[in-house]
């Protein structure tokens, strides 16, 4: 065989990328009796996942009875402004507590009522408390409970493992590229069937909550064996990261602290988020203070704070309070938690944001407001899937959580994003052990397609360049947070475009110093190309799209055009270009969409 | 803004030795800002972990001047202005290249301690029980996000290579004593607690408490209720005497 000369593994389901989705779907193909992988480009259990914090939202009725699957199903495509796949979107309300005991069932240990059931608490956009919680971690609980269960089920970790890749036979993927961290060697992995669990993009953005690893490489992965992309436009800027100091620039502050009690003020100690109510919410919402605080502990005769509208309105808020100069001091706005609850509740229930301000920020939440700023923590859009069995466009190829899209439509309301990580996670795993036990044997991988691959990875190391990748990716960074941040336009749009053709073509003269054991600087050339692939979907989508809806806000189209309601946009790899198409959404059966109106 | 000096340890497995790099600091950097400049700037190769820079995941541990700390959570203004700042690898763990070594004891340590068993659910929904009260311990131990820190200081790894065998260490009591006290957990462990793991070796030098970034308390809390237990099954006279009677193991 030609590629003997890279080490070379089989599976019947490769999972690429360790979290939430990653972990559950492998221990679900792993539960069908098909030979896994699980690869990940960190070591187990250091995932984007352990940064959640706030919870998990789940129906499960535990503090309001009333709560169903259709109440957070309605909940779900408001917020994603009824651009979300519905059949996703129901699957997701009807199967999430079920997951959520299961973890419970593996060791989890959620904050409790009073009666030893599973504690839910508040967040934006949801009717009633629904998020299972453990204090500020509920992220960190989750990996583990995922890890501890999977280590003893007989999955093959290939830790610090990076995906360049994938291999495709005729049409279907059949495996993939990669290299070890440690020593830079290549390694190939031939599969029956691929899932993408690789979460998201944010590390394109210079101010984000995101980590290293979320360069946007399943969707590339994706993108680069020909798999259609949706919802690309749709980047969730979280209304409250932190600003300062600027180092921390970005490291998210829990929506749980509003969900607890915490408002947010302007300089002159407003509560601004009063002003900034949409039509599309006002029916539902609190209009004076004393309402609003009443919600928090009576919601059948109070509606919910302004402070919990969804994410992307309060992101909106706060820009346009900052731009109207009633900023804090570092060019944020408040978020006061300290005259609203005391400092006990505040330290038992927001722990990692106490210790956070403590330690990085010299700020004691329990005396003093947080300085609070939006910062890039969320792709709504990704691989185009099949809602039942998360197959995307490449047969053979399936993707789940972040990285796959529709799911969240327009704008993902916190706490639906752990939730969807071990629905969808699941479903993955049965379904890409499913295709992979009706897939015949064996088949082969052309040499020269790994040849080629190693060629352009070595590259940095061997061409006359002149760029340094770090350089590189600070540029990046800085065009994405300028020109396609939160609030866009087309000249904006287009100027990103061309920046980023520039970008590309100092990509291809990276060199990178050293030798392929452990270098970061090689191993950031190569996930560049990850990054400027995704910046460019984005910007060609945000393009396209002409109108503001969700995370998507256009200051030359400002309204909601309903015939952009209707289409999801669709990029895709023609040949070597990027095309982009409107496509129609698919279509709510009349039984869901009763739920809309009568609820109204 | 002010430069400061960094002596960053460099090398793999053959060898290495400490690199003087001085790059630009700012108010608020913590130390993994200052090893991401000189990456930047001075050495794109230079090799370190991190991932959630708030101190969340874990990864980013490393000696600096001698202490065991997270990267991420340690604030330049710790340090008297001027000062040069040394920061080198964890030191118990086989170094694989610069600030980055070889951790793979731990995830063998982890695999070896056997799943999670819960008792049947307590309601016909497939739901549990349980009070606030009885799972707040359990929660503190379940805080631990895996840095290491404290199996790099434990002086049973770090000074006798050969007992890493018959030695779990400091994380892994605390897993132990999280398994152990989990009111679902139905698993018995105390027999693994004493031979596998070894917790007899620890003397309760509390060398990992002071370490934690998570302020555990992993002496206090986990390792000694879990030495407790361990007489208690193995060594109470009385229960001795039962199983001679009895016959039982």
């Amino acid at each position: 065989m030609a590629d003997e000369k890279y080490e070379t593994h089989e599976y019947d389901v490769i999972v690429i990328g360790a979290g939430g989705a990653g972990l559950r779907a492998a221990i679900e193909a792993s539960a069908q009796g098909v030979r896994t992988a699980l690869i990940c480009k960190s070591l187990l259990g250091k995932a984007h996942t352990v940064m959640a914090e706030g919870g998990i939202a789940a129906a499960l009725g535990n503090v309001y009875p009333e709560d169903n699957w259709q109440v957070h199903f309605r909940d779900t495509m408001r917020g994603g402004k009824m651009l979300n796949n519905w059949r996703m979107a129901q699957l997701h309300a009807q199967e999430a507590p079920a997951r959520v005991v299961e973890l419970e069932a593996w060791g989890a240990l959620f904050d409790r009522t009073k009666d030893g059931r599973i504690l839910q608490r508040d967040f934006g956009g949801h009717r009633y408390a629904r998020l299972a919680h453990v204090g500020d971690r509920t992220g960190l609980e989750m990996i583990r409970t995922l890890q501890q269960h999977a280590v003893h089920k007989g999955i093959d970790v290939f830790m610090e493992c990076t995906i360049v890749r994938l291999l495709k036979e005729g049409e279907r993927a059949c495996g993939a590229f990669g290299y070890w961290r440690e020593t830079g060697r290549f390694v190939v992995f031939k599969a029956k069937a691929v899932v993408l669990a690789t979460g998201g993009i944010g590390k394109a953005w210079k101010i984000t909550s995101n980590s290293w690893e979320y360069t946007g490489d399943g969707h590339a992965l994706a993108y680069g064996v020909g798999a259609d992309l949706i919802d690309m436009e749709f980047v969730q800027f979280h209304p409250t990261g932190m600003v300062w100091p600027p180092s921390v620039r970005g490291i998210l502050v829990t929506e749980g602290v509003r969900g607890d009690g915490g408002t947010l003020k302007n300089a002159l100690g407003e509560r601004f988020m009063f002003n900034y109510i949409p039509e599309f919410f006002r029916a539902e919402t609190a209009e004076t203070e004393a309402e609003a605080d009443g919600w928090y502990t009576d919601k059948k005769k109070n509606r919910r704070t302004p402070d919990l509208l969804p994410r992307d309105e309060v992101a909106r808020a706060i820009v346009a309070e900052i731009k109207a100069g009633r900023g804090s001091p570092h060019g944020g706005v408040f978020l006061d938690i300290a005259s609203r609850r005391d400092p006990e509740t505040i330290k038992r229930r927001l722990p990692s944001m106490y210790h956070q301000f403590k330690e990085l920020a010299d700020v004691d939440i329990t005396k003093q407001p947080m300085e609070v700023g939006p910062t890039c923590h969320y792709a709504m859009g990704g691989v185009r899937v099949d809602a039942d069995t998360t197959a995307a466009t490449v047969p053979g190829l399936f993707a789940a959580g972040e990285v796959a899209g529709g799911m969240h439509g327009a704008n993902r309301l916190g706490g639906n994003s752990l939730s969807d990580l071990v629905v969808f996670g699941r479903r993955a795993g049965l379904y890409a052990a499913e295709y992979a036990k009706r897939s015949p044997g064996s088949f082969t991988v052309d040499a020269g397609q790994l040849g080629a691959i190693a060629r352009e990875c070595l590259e940095p190391f061997e061409r006359g360049g002149d760029e340094n990748p770090y350089t590189v990716h600070r540029d990046l960074q800085e065009c994405m947070q300028i020109l396609v941040g939160i609030i866009r336009n087309e000249g904006e749009l287009k100027k990103a475009l061309e920046e980023l053709a520039v970008l590309r073509e100092r990509q291809g003269r990276v060199r990178v110093a050293g030798n392929r054991q452990y270098n970061p600087g090689w191993h950031l050339a190569m996930d560049l190309h990850s990054m400027l692939t995704v910046s460019e979907a984005v910007a060609r989508a945000a393009l396209e799209r002409k109108e503001s809806r969700g995370a998507h806000t256009r200051e030359d189209y400002p309204r909601m055009d309903p015939t952009f309601g209707k289409v999801n946009v669709v990029v895709r790899r023609v040949g070597d270009a990027m095309s982009v198409s409107q496509e129609p959404l698919p279509q709510m059966p009349d039984d869901l969409r009763r739920l809309f109106e009568e609820s109204k | 803004m002010a430069d400061v000096t960094v002596r960053v340890w460099r090398g793999n497995a053959q060898g290495g030795a400490f690199h003087e790099y001085r790059v630009p600091v700012e108010e608020g950097m913590v130390v993994l800002d200052v090893l991401h400049r000189i990456q930047a700037i001075h050495a794109n190769d230079l090799a370190l972990r991190w991932n959630c820079k708030a101190g969340k995941c874990g990864s980013c541990g490393a000696e600096v001047n001698g202490h065991p700390r997270l990267t991420c959570m340690t604030r330049m203004n710790i340090f008297t202005p001027g000062e040069t700042i040394t920061v080198a690898p964890m030191k118990t763990f086989p170094i694989i290249k610069d600030l980055v070594t070889d951790v793979s004891f731990n995830f063998q340590v982890a695999k070896k301690i056997p799943a999670f068993q819960s008792r049947p659910p307590d309601a016909p929904d497939g739901s549990w029980r349980m009070m606030q009260e009885d799972i707040d311990r359990v929660q503190e131990f379940r805080k631990c996000i895996e840095c290491f820190l404290c199996q790099n200081v434990c002086h049973v790894i770090r000074d006798h290579e050969g007992k890493k065998q018959h030695f779990a260490g400091p994380r892994f009591f605390v897993r132990l004593a999280e398994l152990e006290m989990h009111p679902l957990d139905t698993g018995t462990r105390t027999g693994l607690v004493k031979e596998f793991a070894g917790i007899g070796l620890c003397n309760i030098t509390k060398c990992c408490t002071e370490v934690c970034p998570e302020h555990i308390r992993i002496t206090d809390n986990a390792i000694i209720p879990l030495k407790e237990r361990v007489v208690d099954e193995h060594y109470d006279p009385v229960v001795w005497l039962l199983r001679k009677v009895l016959g039982k193991r």
